[in-house]
């Protein structure tokens, strides 16, 4: 019997996708946001209204990532900003790598930021790299508030926490604890910046914008 | 679902080793943090049946989970954190941050050698 030590990173080949992304990030000076939720939460909805209200002021492309069909690109493509569409074919996360190739197709030079809206999973897509400046975990108030105990991994990588769909918290329509979230993220990751939001009504979106436009303007100096 | 990934990056390093040292792979340990969302039961159910023709094919994989520290901020020690009842382990103060998580690492290879 023959033992060797190997000290191997087993995602090594994501992790050198990832570092030519950032590296390219970084060169161009281009801020990039890796949006992470379960299904449904709304980060299309949230994305197609930023990307709408923001156009004059920031230059926003998206990289979608769904298992099946370009709905969501074509739903970013109306608002006028770019998106590219990747397919996984069934797996649960978006790769460094089919990052790499869809930043590739976008019109980088007339960009001022980029959006990656990965699979929709609170899981799998926190373990993949993608070379991108941050996460933004969106928590849509319908999935229920013990969601940041029962998914510690991705609300404590997170630079920011959208609670989103807030307009279903009026007239009771579901109950959930907005303090409880708070308080639960907040002991998982210090520094994260929670937002509620409704991308219906345009509640909270002010907050989000204001905290979007400097993170876009301490990337572009 | 993504213990597939990684499973197949093992079975692709595992065979790599195997093919330089030209021995049969008997078992191997890997290393992984807590955040890493890494199932043992599914990722030893996909490196079994992706090892299958391989060099890896019937070999046992143990892994080995880091536990995820955390630096207090009122006593200013590091300790492994529990997430569910998440407080110092010293001092009991809930005021800390979590340290980086473990990555996913092949740490070690037993071949059959003489």
């Amino acid at each position: 019997m023959e033992k060797i030590n190997v000290r191997k990173r087993i995602l090594s080949a994501n992790e050198r996708y990832a570092l030519k992304n950032s590296e390219l990030l970084a060169q161009r000076k281009q801020l990039c946001l890796n949006m992470i939720s379960s299904p449904g939460s709304g980060k299309t909805t949230l994305l197609a209204r930023t990307c709408s209200e923001l156009n004059t002021e920031i230059r926003i492309g998206v990289v979608e990532g769904d298992i099946q069909t370009d709905i969501d690109a074509e739903r970013i493509r109306a608002t006028n900003a770019p998106a590219v569409q990747i397919n996984t074919d069934g797996a649960c996360h978006l790769s460094a790598a089919q990052v790499s190739s869809a930043l590739d197709q976008l019109p980088l030079d007339d960009l001022d930021m980029i959006f990656i809206e990965n699979v929709g999973n609170l899981v799998c897509p926190g373990a993949f790299e993608l070379g991108e400046h941050g996460k933004i975990v969106v928590l849509s108030v319908a999935e229920g508030d013990d969601k940041p105990i029962k998914y510690p991994g991705i609300f404590a990588k997170s630079m920011v926490l959208l609670v989103s769909k807030i307009d279903l918290l009026d007239g009771g329509h579901v109950d959930f604890d907005l303090d409880r979230v708070k308080t639960d993220a907040r002991r998982l990751n210090k520094g994260v910046e929670i937002i509620p939001v409704s991308a219906k009504t345009g509640e909270g979106m002010a907050q989000w914008y204001d905290w979007l436009r400097e993170k876009t303007r301490q990337t572009r100096a | 679902m993504h213990e597939t990934v990684v499973a197949q990056s093992l079975v692709e390093a595992i065979s790599a080793e195997a093919d330089k040292c030209g021995a049969k792979p008997i078992s191997a340990k890997m290393s992984c943090g807590e955040l890493n969302g890494v199932n043992d039961e599914v990722l030893s159910f996909a490196f079994e049946a992706l090892a299958k023709g391989t060099p890896c094919e019937g070999m046992v994989l143990r892994i080995e989970h880091k536990p995820l520290q955390a630096k207090c901020h009122a006593c200013g020690c590091t300790f492994a954190v529990e997430l569910s009842d998440a407080r110092c382990s010293h001092c009991h103060s809930e005021d800390f941050e979590l340290l980086p998580d473990a990555p996913l690492v092949l740490e070690e290879i037993e071949f059959d050698k003489e």
